[in-house]
């Protein structure tokens, strides 16, 4: 059980009558990563929202590092070392690449509430945040507005600015939606670099992206778990075959 | 195509130094100095008084809105609770005319405690229309309390001597007085723009889920802003009820949160001059048309009407744009 580090027991989540997530048990192993994926509607981002606590779930518990953490705030979570992305990409749109990054830096300072300080104290973080940058590919758009970054490197930016906290556990939402092939290559090949000493939990909806990516995948349908283990075991269970093909030529 | 957009724009700006304050900034400043100093010898310095003690308290509410993202209907219960508390410490407790506005200033920062702290459980809209349902509570407790006087307010209020020292009778004298407070408050507004906390303030405004994840406890900056937005607004008006004597319901009146939204919005809100400018705009509006009487409101809503269809961001807002340089 060490070697668990984040750990759903019996997560229900409901809207109304209709059940998103039914009954969801998920153990991710430190220092894997671990692909949720499924088909449109499967429960996949609810079932994210739920881990990071974005929902409240409606039964079952959440723990990380065998501490109960069902009770807590999105915030606190993410001080505890879980942080999130978001599907639609998350970076803070009339802040410079290097503001974004530094942003995330800040949250080493504890809390900035100090206002009658000036914001030249940000500026030991700037050495840090363009090495962070430079991983990414993204050195030389360190001051543009995110907001005018092309789609796939608005992604980048957002990892960028989600390793600045150095959390111990990453989880991305659909990190390659919507992406031209070139980019999910080269995100691919970023999640590979960044999971070195970090666990990641990535929710997808395509298959074949998370096939030489993950160590292990849970396949969602339903709202419940229709199978898990890797990808060999994973695309031969003939449920998954099933739920994939039934949606898509059904 | 936008990938050499990018690249271009990328050169232009690698010279900027990240985390340093525009030096622009620090020009204007000077020539704000510099007008602010020369303007009672122009014009009647009880006209510019007037001026400096909404361009400040359009900064303070320009500081909630315009950085913090919050939008509030309730601004007037800051400015005009510090107003009646100003006017009633410096008339019927006789304190010295900084204390008095101390007090004033205080009311507000605890008004801003309580007011916030619950407004900020919600957002967009229904966090404005809490605010407003606050401060119209304010109202009619200002209407029914006794040591606000009703409908008269608190009339004859007097001006005092500055630590027991200087006296303020004179317009001049007050007008220094009265300029370096306005002044100290708009740096402070600046600095906090500018400072860590500003920082993660507008992180939150562009994208509160964002800050979230990364570990912001957003609550507690937006009432942290809050707080702060309150106790500045009612830095103004408790300096407001010591120039003109006067502290009346109009200071608490929902029509001058209306007048706050419009100087900010004017003058271009989340811009750092743009709620100085509003401010001067329609205060000169409000006394050189004075003789047109009711028709200052019309007037008053059609430059407002023109601003929001022809200029959303306002004045400063689109000299900005034009520069491309942030005021």
């Amino acid at each position: 059980m060490n070697d668990v580090l984040l750990s759903a027991t019996n997560l229900t989540k409901s809207f109304g009558g209709f059940v998103a997530v039914d009954d969801v048990n998920l153990h991710v192993k430190r220092g894997q990563i671990h692909a949720l994926i499924g088909p449109n509607g499967a429960g996949k981002t609810t079932c994210f929202n739920l881990l990071t606590k974005f929902l409240t779930p409606t039964h079952g518990t959440i723990s990380y590092k065998g501490h109960d953490i069902t009770a807590m705030s999105p915030a606190d979570i993410a001080r505890l070392g879980i942080v999130r992305s978001f599907q639609i990409s998350a970076v803070f749109p009339h802040l410079t690449a290097l503001e974004n990054v530094c942003i995330a830096l800040q949250r080493q300072r504890g809390d900035s509430f100090d206002f009658w300080r000036s914001q030249k104290v940000l500026l030991q973080f700037n050495d840090e945040a363009c090495a962070l940058l430079e991983d990414v590919g993204l050195s030389e758009f360190r001051d543009v507005h995110a907001a005018d970054l092309s789609y796939g490197r608005k992604r980048a930016l957002e990892i960028a600015t989600t390793l600045a906290v150095d959390p111990d556990m990453l989880l991305l939402d659909e990190p390659m939606a919507g992406m031209a092939q070139a980019d999910v290559e080269r995100i691919s090949e970023l999640i590979r670099r960044i999971s070195v000493n970090r666990t990641i939990l990535m929710v997808e909806h395509n298959l074949s992206v998370v096939a030489t990516l993950s160590d292990t995948i849970s396949v969602l349908a339903r709202g419940k778990v229709l199978a898990e283990g890797d990808y060999a075991t994973v695309s031969q269970d003939a449920r998954v075959i099933e739920a994939y093909i039934g949606e898509d030529h059904g | 195509m936008s990938i050499m957009n990018e690249t271009k724009s990328a050169s232009f700006a690698v010279h900027d130094k990240q985390a340093s304050l525009p030096r622009h900034h620090a020009v204007i400043f000077i020539g704000l100095l510099a007008a602010g100093l020369i303007a009672p010898f122009l014009l009647a310095p009880i006209f510019v008084m007037k001026v400096l003690c909404f361009a400040l308290f359009a900064c303070a509410f320009n500081l909630l809105l315009g950085f913090g993202g919050l939008l509030s209907f309730g601004h007037a219960a800051f400015f005009g609770s510090a107003s009646y508390v100003s006017a009633h410490a410096a008339k019927v407790w006789g304190l010295t005319p900084e204390l008095a506005i101390l007090c004033g200033t205080l009311s507000a920062l605890v008004l801003g405690v309580v007011i916030g702290a619950l407004a900020i459980r919600r957002q967009g809209i229904y966090f404005a229309m809490v605010t407003l349902a606050f401060a119209q509570m304010v109202y009619f407790f200002s209407l029914q309390a006794g040591f606000t006087g009703g409908e008269d307010g608190i009339q004859a209020v007097p001006r005092g001597d500055l630590f027991g020292l200087l006296s303020l009778n004179s317009d001049l004298v007050l007008y220094f007085v009265v300029f370096a407070i306005t002044a100290a408050g708009m740096l402070l507004i600046y600095r906090i723009i500018y400072s860590p906390f500003g920082q993660v303030l507008k992180a939150i405004s562009m994208n509160e889920q964002r800050a979230v994840s990364l570990g912001y406890r957003v609550n507690r900056y937006k009432l942290t802003v809050f707080v702060l937005s309150a106790t500045l607004a009612g830095l103004a008006g408790a300096t407001k009820a010591i120039v003109f004597q006067l502290a009346s319901l109009t200071d608490v009146h929902w029509s001058m949160s209306g007048e706050v939204v419009l100087m900010t919005l004017i003058g271009g809100v989340g811009t750092v001059f743009g709620p100085i400018v509003g401010a001067a705009v329609i205060v000169t509006m409000q006394n050189y048309l004075a003789t047109f009487g009711a028709w200052v409101t019309i007037i008053q809503g059609v430059i407002f009407v023109f601003t929001v269809m022809l200029f959303r961001e306002g004045i400063v807002g689109v000299i900005s744009k034009a520069l491309k340089k942030p005021f």
